[in-house]
């Protein structure tokens, strides 16, 4: 048997990720520093932790019901409604994924029949546009525009929208640029979708990670709130991404949908790691504080590096990427990013990973340690110079 | 500008022109705050936290409690004061609890550290009673755990 020949057509039209692609090079290079990675350099914070060794010990090492603990459940709704004014019910409106990964993916396996339009605005991250492939999707790619600061404006919102069109992703704040939306900005989308039927898939996985506002979530629009699926989670707030747990929330009917799949598919999110959220959620907001207080002065670090070396960079207030543009070296996006790693042993990713618009910048993490930003600067300084 | 002073007391070798840059501040604006903050006495120095075991040298630190009868008008403050100034005393705290003085002293040997407790604070006046205790070993001193894995072990790509 060939097989190969036995690969269902939709998985192999599926390109393999840009990032991981670039990457099988960085592995094999000893001495290569990186600003490549996409989670938390923080160890997750030992009350959290030890939360979680103790229902070890305890001997917790069951399934959980399917949506996740209800203790888990009322403390999530307790704090999106403390932190974002968003009230939700944890009886029906609440399900504990395996990461904010599988609220991506069951969200749109319960939304999309074949030929649906899914809005995706572009650069984002990697697997919106896969996860409506394989449920059937009309993916339609919006790209957001540097001189917007890549937010998300009603212009190009407008265009977008089809009679198709079934859901638009929102990916704010936003992996690869950085960009944040405003309560202004956020209004006038609202005015845009507040009279259609369309689901907003709102991703604010990164919402802890803003810096001089706080993130406001559309859900919090009460013409909007059961129109919007929430998903957010752990492992970007609570530096938690080894623990694979995430939360979404939204209209009870659509929650009940995905509950199905959740049900069938994953069974439950892990048991060790939702005792661990729970204290996460109870007792860590000191944490959450002063990680994003260290993230912030890493970031004024990277982008006032980024335009020394020349590089125009607009500011990015949330996540923890700032996406410079590289347009002035007159490389593109893949060169610059291999022969930066190759002459200069450093790991960038080219904006490209994260969409076609992404041409001409590169996303650099700045979830590593001062000393590691600063050297890596040096070097792309160097690099830039040489050309 | 307290955000200046958690900074340096994790990296005092942080340059005026680094942490301006950290915090969105000028440089003049942050040799100011900081010549102030010396000035007022509130940055008293820039130390180096070193675990001396690594390098051999043999030191022995121990952590002493004194019992002491406090004096009429001034407390504990006259006896602490003539502890604290002896170069062997590295901290000197007023307790509350079971006793009434914590010492830390570091010595050589053992037997320096103890000979000063017998020679030098146990026959002051006002002390009433010593216990030393010993330290074996550091595992964490001014919130630094002494043999932390620094190591970057992320996998260096997922998605
Ligand atoms: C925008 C965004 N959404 C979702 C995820 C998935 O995170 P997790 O599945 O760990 O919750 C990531 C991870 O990088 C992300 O950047």
């Amino acid at each position: 048997m060939n097989m190969s020949e036995m690969i269902s057509p939709t998985i192999k039209g599926i390109p393999p990720s840009g990032i991981r692609k670039f990457f099988d090079l960085v592995n094999e290079m000893k001495d290569a520093i990186s600003l490549s990675i996409g989670e938390p350099d923080f160890v997750t914070p030992w009350n959290v932790r030890e939360a979680g060794i103790y229902s070890l010990e305890k001997g917790h090492t069951h399934y959980s019901p399917n949506a996740g603990f209800m203790e888990l459940r009322v403390e999530i709704c307790k704090y999106l409604s403390r932190k974002y004014n968003v009230d939700y019910n944890p009886k029906n409106q609440v399900i504990v994924t395996v990461g904010g990964s599988e609220a991506i993916d069951i969200a749109l396996r319960s939304l999309v029949s074949p030929g649906d339009e899914v809005i995706i605005p572009e650069p984002s991250y990697v697997s919106y546009k896969p996860c409506a492939i394989l449920a059937g999707a009309k993916p339609v790619t919006l790209n957001l525009r540097v001189e917007d600061e890549f937010r998300l404006t009603p212009e190009l919102l407008e265009k977008a929208i089809t009679p198709k069109t079934k859901v638009l992703i929102l990916p704010f704040p936003n992996n690869p640029t950085g960009a944040i939306m405003t309560k202004e900005d956020l209004d006038k989308i609202v005015d845009v979708l507040k009279d259609k039927n369309i689901v907003v898939l709102s991703d604010e996985i990164y919402a802890e990670l803003t810096y001089g506002g706080k993130h406001i979530s559309i859900a919090s629009y009460p013409e909007m709130k059961d129109k919007t699926l929430m998903i957010n989670g752990f492992s970007k707030s609570y530096a938690m991404t080894g623990w694979r747990l995430g939360y979404t929330c939204g209209h009870p009917d659509l929650i009940a949908a995905m509950y199905k799949i959740h049900q069938y598919a994953i069974m439950c999110s892990p048991t060790t790691a939702q005792y661990a959220a729970v204290e996460a959620l109870k007792n860590s907001d000191s944490d959450i504080q002063m990680m994003n207080r260290e993230y912030n002065r890493r970031r004024r670090v990277m982008v006032d590096g980024f335009r020394k070396i020349g590089l125009d960079c607009f500011e990015p207030l949330g996540a923890f990427y700032v996406f410079p543009c590289i347009k002035s070296t007159g490389l593109n996006s893949e060169q610059f990013c291999e022969r930066l790693l190759s002459e200069e042993k450093v790991a960038i990713i080219p904006g490209t990973a994260f969409g076609e618009c992404g041409e001409g910048f590169i996303r650099a993490c700045y979830a590593y340690s001062t000393e590691n930003i600063i050297e890596a600067l040096k070097r792309v300084g160097k690099f830039v110079n040489s050309l | 500008m307290e955000e200046i002073l958690e900074l340096l007391e994790n990296n005092s070798k942080l340059s005026e022109e680094q942490i301006a840059v950290m915090l969105g501040k000028t440089v003049e604006e942050v040799h100011e705050t900081i010549k102030k903050f010396e000035d007022e006495n509130v940055i008293l120095g820039y130390n180096t936290l070193i675990n001396w075991e690594k390098t051999g040298k043999e030191d022995v630190t121990a952590l002493i409690e004194l019992k002491v009868t406090p004096q009429r008008g001034e407390g504990f403050d006259k006896v602490a004061e003539r502890i604290y100034r002896y170069p062997q005393v590295k901290a000197c705290y007023l307790m509350s609890g079971g006793f009434d003085i914590t010492v830390i002293v570091e010595g050589k040997t053992m037997k320096q550290v103890a000979l000063f407790v017998a020679q030098k604070l146990a026959p002051l006046e006002h002390v009433l009673s010593t216990a030393t205790h010993f330290v074996l070993k550091k595992y964490k001193d001014k919130g630094t755990i002494f043999e932390e894995k620094t190591k970057d072990d992320r996998e260096a790509i997922i998605l």
